[in-house]
């Protein structure tokens, strides 16, 4: 079985960095999403990560904003969502991580919903709203089921958080690109690769680092990829082929994913 | 421990927290440095206290209701006039504080949310006096219930940002506020509205809202030589019962009593009552109670006041509720017109209809008490905002 950290392992044996998808679960049904992680993992993505809508997602532009209403009105709940985890793992060997808010996982049990999420296959979580000092039930509860615990790091986060973070991360390190929330750009800032550059002595060798927010483009995967990332990770780039539904929706999606996990080819 | 101590390490008992998006960490504890050196700068305190003396017009009065009392033939009834704040509610007293604060930490640009418009009108009104840039989010649905207060902040030169995502109105204005803040974060201040949100918000609002308990318990010991029995205050966010109660909070003799607001009634579904009937979750950066459904996605609210329309609650009155050293009860949208029109004849007063709902509990508890005893009730802002909202409950044209 291919965990994140083989995954990881894997792409750098191949010399190549790891292609991370993010869509939203159920959006824009949850019998479709299947479908869709199909097509993107056909495309070339290593890792997949499953959004589980929630109602006020602080940290998401508007093209996850309104997957996410999408997802919720079609009646994707926690569960629901881990139904669709399995059953893309009963067809691809990829790790799945889970993408949510704290409070649906809050609300549900933690460590009922984690033990439930390694039932069905996630391999690990990402948390937004969870920052490390407030994580400590969270760690616990993923530590007792095997699960990856992936935090945040950001171009605000000094260099004595940034240990702190690096210590209580797996899988990899989240590196947020930039100021501000998610969604697609037209370019990659120069301060990305500076910020890369600056996070990456403190990440190599303890865990691997993916760059996301604002990435969408072939060129932007090679930027992050060259400056010293791991993995770039690609959401809203994604989600917006998905919301247009067109007939060649899998077929795009596909050959999107195809040409982006080109570009980490080093 | 005595409770005026908390919050400890940005908890009121296991309520508060910082549960926000790590970009954000590093600015909300330099907000705290900023904070506690400018709590302990006289200086600071010396400018605040002359905004609020020679612009807000403070102190406001402790006025007795004679009228009301002799109605009611109960305890007697004292109302806290924050309508006559400038602006016309207590929320200036926090946008000063905070705005002053801003400037202190070399910020330029202000950025607010608000529901009915009170608190972005509160904003705008700080950053014109103080020469701020204001930008205000407020729902679309807000904005066209509430088109009078939209201009107000256009008048004293704020941007005013209709926001289209969620449900269109409170709630989504703060999402949409953390958005602009963690994209501008060098330049901009986060003026938080209530006591709500990440550690350091619930604890700035609440010590600046406090001159409204500390004015309270001034007056009324100059009125009667004692402290009252019991305090009312409406709470959404929970700001103004928070002021009210926070210089009370050790006097355990004087009884606290929250208010919210129960819309078309508890069981309805259509209320904004959270610590009567939510449930303790994390949003908007905080450990509180929070109206969700049962798979913890945040629920709409409703309420005929749009200040109280919120499903989230300041991490310190879930703390209060949990210690049972305040007790919350609800009104709903009849007993608060009720009582807005009972006020409006009996008193010459028109409350705003959020404060409404802590007239219409006092109307409930005043009789039940003796007559030597003595209720403080916080009226929370002006009802001008609300004569449209009034005429249309009640069928009359105007």
């Amino acid at each position: 079985m291919n965990t994140i950290k083989s995954t990881f392992q894997k792409a750098k044996a191949n010399s190549s960095g790891c292609l991370i998808g993010y869509i939203t679960a159920g959006d824009p049904t949850p019998e479709a999403t299947p479908k869709i992680a199909d097509a993107l993992i056909r495309g070339g993505v290593d890792i997949l990560e499953l959004g589980l809508p929630f109602s006020d997602p602080i940290a998401d532009g508007r093209t996850i904003q309104d997957a996410s209403l999408r997802a919720l009105n079609a009646g994707t709940t926690p569960m629901r969502v881990l139904e669709i985890a399995a059953q893309i793992r009963s067809q691809h060997d990829i790790p799945l991580v889970i993408m949510t808010y704290y409070n649906p996982v809050f609300h549900f049990g933690i460590d009922k919903y984690l033990a439930a999420a390694k039932q069905h296959g996630v391999a690990g979580f990402i948390v937004p709203d969870l920052p490390v000092e407030e994580a400590a039930d969270y760690r616990k509860a993923a530590a007792a089921h095997n699960l990856d615990t992936i935090f945040f790091a950001s171009p605000a986060t000094s260099k004595e958080r940034l240990a702190k973070i690096v210590a209580a991360s797996s899988g990899f390190l989240y590196l947020v690109s930039r100021f501000g929330v998610t969604g697609a750009q037209s370019s990659v800032s120069d301060s990305t690769v500076q910020l890369i550059k600056k996070v990456q002595p403190q990440t190599v060798g303890k865990v691997p680092l993916a760059v996301g927010f604002g990435i969408s483009k072939p060129e932007h995967v090679q930027t992050v990829i060259a400056a010293g990332a791991d993995a770039a990770i690609v959401g809203s780039a994604f989600i917006n082929i998905v919301e247009q539904n067109k007939q060649n929706m899998l077929l795009e999606l596909e050959q999107t994913a195809k040409a982006l996990k080109t570009a980490t080819k080093t | 421990m005595k409770l005026s101590n908390y919050p400890i390490d940005g908890k009121y008992g296991k309520y508060g927290g910082r549960f926000v998006p790590e970009i954000l960490m590093e600015a909300i504890t330099e907000l705290e440095k900023a904070y506690t050196e400018a709590k302990a700068d006289s200086a600071f305190q010396k400018q605040l206290d002359y905004y609020l003396a020679e612009f807000v017009g403070r102190p406001t009065p402790l006025y007795y209701a004679e009228n009301l009392t002799r109605k009611l033939g109960g305890a007697k009834i004292y109302l806290k006039r924050e309508d006559l704040a400038h602006g016309g509610a207590h929320k200036i007293n926090n946008t000063l504080g905070q705005a002053l604060l801003a400037k202190r930490m070399g910020k330029t640009r202000v950025i607010a949310e608000t529901g009915a418009g009170q608190h972005g009108v509160a904003t705008a009104i700080a950053c014109a006096a103080l020469g701020l840039k204001g930008v205000v989010y407020m729902g679309t649905e807000d904005c066209e219930r509430q088109r009078l207060n939209v201009f107000r902040m256009k008048l004293l030169n704020t941007e005013v940002y209709p926001v289209e995502s969620g449900s269109k109105t409170l709630k989504d204005s703060i999402n949409e506020a953390f958005r602009d803040w963690v994209t501008n974060l060098e330049s901009t201040y986060y003026l938080i509205g209530s006591t709500m949100g990440p550690h350091p918000y619930p604890m700035i609002v609440r010590d600046f809202q406090s001159v409204i308990g500390k004015e309270i318990k001034q007056q009324f010991k100059q009125k009667t030589g004692g402290l009252p029995d019991a305090l009312v205050a409406c709470v959404g966010g929970g700001s103004n019962a928070m002021g009210t109660f926070y210089p009370f909070e050790d006097d355990t003799d004087v009884k606290l009593y929250g208010v919210e607001a129960a819309g078309e009634g508890i069981k309805s579904g259509k209320h904004s009552a959270t610590l009567a009937a939510g449930r303790e979750g994390v949003f908007h950066g905080m450990y509180t109670y929070i109206l969700q459904d049962k798979n913890g996605q945040i629920s709409q609210t409703h309420s005929v006041s749009a200040g109280l329309d919120y499903p989230g609650v300041g991490p310190e009155h879930s703390f209060l509720k949990t210690l049972k050293r305040a007790e919350y009860a609800y009104a709903d949208d009849k007993e608060a017109v009720n009582a807005f029109l009972t006020l409006c004849k009996e008193e010459g007063i028109l409350p705003a209809l959020e404060s409404s709902h802590a007239v219409a509990y006092a109307m409930k508890l005043a009789p039940k008490m003796k007559k030597t005893q003595s209720i403080v009730v916080t009226l929370s802002g002006r009802g001008d905002k609300d004569v449209e909202t009034i005429a249309k409950y009640t069928g009359a044209k105007i």
